[in-house]
């Protein structure tokens, strides 16, 4: 199939619809609108549902309703509306529901502001809702890569019964890129026997809950929920580590801001300073063992870690490398863009102390 | 020798944990005779709430969803949307429906989802141990109203089957109450017919039930019962509030 050229935002609707995704529930906020509006046109025309909820609230319920029935759901908001979902989401986990989540990121905290941001980190990848869980947290630097991701989202969601976010930001939303649907090789994925699809007799009762009300129970659902992040960890971490090589400090860096740092590594290259960069593409599970593994490196003095937030990532960063190098950070946020410049400064500093 | 009376196939063996004279074990069982003579126990998908009805995913012998609190109506588009072929109901209690829910029950009656609501008013939060409801009656003491509920301060006790059946989407609402023999016949036939219309594919149904809570009114079983006719009623007056055509 050739390219076309699409907003982030309606290339991740479509990318959901050429993966099965027949439902969708939302509500409208800045900056991810084209999501549910290319999704009211296109589902009708495919035998698909679209709900405009009253809420985020209710429409990350009609969410795990739809997947507890079994069928390939999703939803996205930004920021502010994430917060109202996170009680679907702690439900959704907790029932083991597979659905796909789209964050486009906006400035925070509150009300914020509508440009793009990075500074739902923790919400996404600590937890965000009340409870031990996980999300798997998805996180593209291009339009295309996040095209492949919404595919590979959803398989994830359904091989291991989790909610799968795709952590974007306003700037993926909105910007134009050529983008191609290929067509990928399908996942062998469990039947959904345990959906709630009228019980004939012939599977156990389905019942879709997270309420384990004997302590003992609860814990041994959670310690099993907690075998398949190991699973989770050992087959799903995706990281891209560009120019490692012999770079004298590494970059961490992720989705938009990793765009960003790539540019800087050729700036710094041409003033003779060795830069690697290392992008997580799974937030959660974090490649912490391919950072550690380049912190062992004799040619690598430091890290820094870039993030349009005050400095979230960068915890990951420097647990990972566990003091075998320093972690520094550097950070605008608020909307704000880093500067490949302001960048470049910044390594030139670290290198005057670490080097 | 002829059976005259059994447990309905359509509730499990599980004992019910309900305290005694509560009537959430009888409304269970008006929902579970309508399933099992409509025929429909293997294609409905029931959704419980959080409340004293947590637990009626043990009870209700079919495909259940247990939803956060106030959520059900949501979940239930959710199933419904995906399954429009299947019966999908909710049963939820007055906090659950009135208070925390009140965005999702208005608004998936307003969308005319094909779904019936079973909406359990006994006026006082039961689970959690007897606090003020929005339909807890004035001068009513709760452990969150202790010198009982003022309508300056508290507001007035909110009449949701009136205030459904104002919306374009509602097409079955009925009060009715399970106070004596002659009234849970009464709805047992509002429950059918409220399953009836949600098969017919008219909109949206739901059936309020006046229900008991001796434990948290601090009343004898049959006080309570006494309670809905003398307190209730008059303030909640039954019947059919909306029947589309």
């Amino acid at each position: 199939m050739s390219k076309v050229l699409m907003k982030g935002n309606e290339a991740i609707a479509e990318a959901a619809i050429q993966a099965g995704c027949r439902f969708f529930f939302g509500y409208p906020i800045t900056p991810q609108n084209e999501i549910p509006a290319y999704m009211a046109k296109r589902l009708p025309q495919v035998g698909g549902c679209f709900v405009q909820a009253e809420s985020e609230v209710a429409a990350i319920n009609m969410v795990y309703g739809a997947a507890g029935a079994g069928a390939r759901v999703m939803t996205s908001s930004s920021s502010p509306g994430i917060s109202l979902k996170q009680e679907g989401i702690s439900y959704i986990a907790g029932a083991e529901l597979p659905c796909l989540i789209v964050n486009i990121v906006r400035g925070g905290p509150g009300l914020g502001g509508i440009q793009p941001a990075q500074s739902d980190y923790f919400q996404a990848v600590k937890g965000g809702g009340h409870g031990d869980y996980h999300l798997v947290v998805l996180a593209p630097s291009t339009i295309q890569e996040t095209v492949d991701l919404v595919r590979k989202g959803f398989d994830i969601a359904d091989q291991y019964r989790n909610p799968v976010m795709i952590l974007g930001d306003g700037m993926l939303g909105q910007m134009m890129e050529p983008v191609e649907f290929k067509e990928a090789k399908p996942r062998r994925l469990p039947p959904k026997d345990w959906a709630t699809t009228g019980w004939k007799g012939d599977r156990p009762r389905a019942v879709i809950n997270s309420l384990f009300i004997d302590p003992q129970v609860l814990e041994d659902h959670v310690n099993r929920i907690y075998k398949k992040y190991e699973e989770i960890k050992a087959n799903e971490t995706l990281v891209e580590c560009y120019n490692c090589e012999d770079a004298e400090i590494i970059v961490s860096a992720y989705g938009t801001t990793a765009r960003i740092v790539r540019s800087v590594t050729e700036m710094a290259a041409r003033k003779g300073i060795k830069i690697g960069l290392i992008r997580p593409i799974t937030l959660w599970p974090f490649p912490a063992e391919t950072l550690r593994s380049w912190a062992q490196r004799d040619h690598v003095k430091a890290f820094l870690t870039v993030e349009m937030s005050m400095g979230q990532m960068v915890e990951d960063v420097t647990l990972s490398i566990d003091g075998l190098k320093p972690s520094h950070f550097y950070g605008r946020t608020g909307g704000m863009v880093p500067r490949p410049a302001d960048i470049l400064a910044e390594i030139e500093k670290i290198r005057g102390v670490n080097l | 020798m002829a059976k005259v009376f059994q447990k309905p196939e359509s509730l499990t063996d599980k004992p019910m944990h309900y305290c005694p004279g509560c009537t959430h074990g009888i409304v269970h069982r008006l929902v579970a005779e309508t399933m099992d003579e409509l025929n429909i126990r293997q294609d409905t998908i029931g959704i419980a709430p959080v409340g004293c009805a947590v637990f009626a995913y043990d009870y209700f012998n079919c495909d259940m969803q247990e939803a956060a609190h106030g959520r059900a109506p949501a979940v239930a588009t959710g199933i419904k949307r995906v399954h429009p072929d299947k019966v999908v109901f909710t049963y939820q209690g007055d906090g659950d429906l009135a208070s925390i829910g009140a965005a999702e029950i208005v608004h998936a009656a307003n969308r005319g989802e094909k779904i019936t609501t079973i909406f359990i008013n006994n006026a006082i939060y039961g689970m959690t141990g007897g606090q003020m409801a929005p339909t807890t009656l004035l001068d009513q003491v709760t452990v969150t109203s202790p010198y009982g509920r003022k309508a300056e301060t508290e507001g007035y006790p909110i009449r949701m089957s009136e205030m459904l059946a104002a919306l374009e989407g509602a097409a079955y609402i009925e009060r009715v109450s399970v106070h004596d023999i002659k009234h849970i016949m009464q709805a047992k036939k509002a429950i059918k017919r409220a399953f009836e219309y949600q098969i017919a594919g008219k909109g949206f149904t739901l059936v309020e039930v006046l229900s008991t809570c001796p434990t948290n009114w601090g009343m004898t079983p049959a006080e309570s019962l006494e309670w809905v006719k003398n307190h209730m009623i008059p303030y909640y007056p039954l019947g059919v509030k909306k029947e589309a055509k």
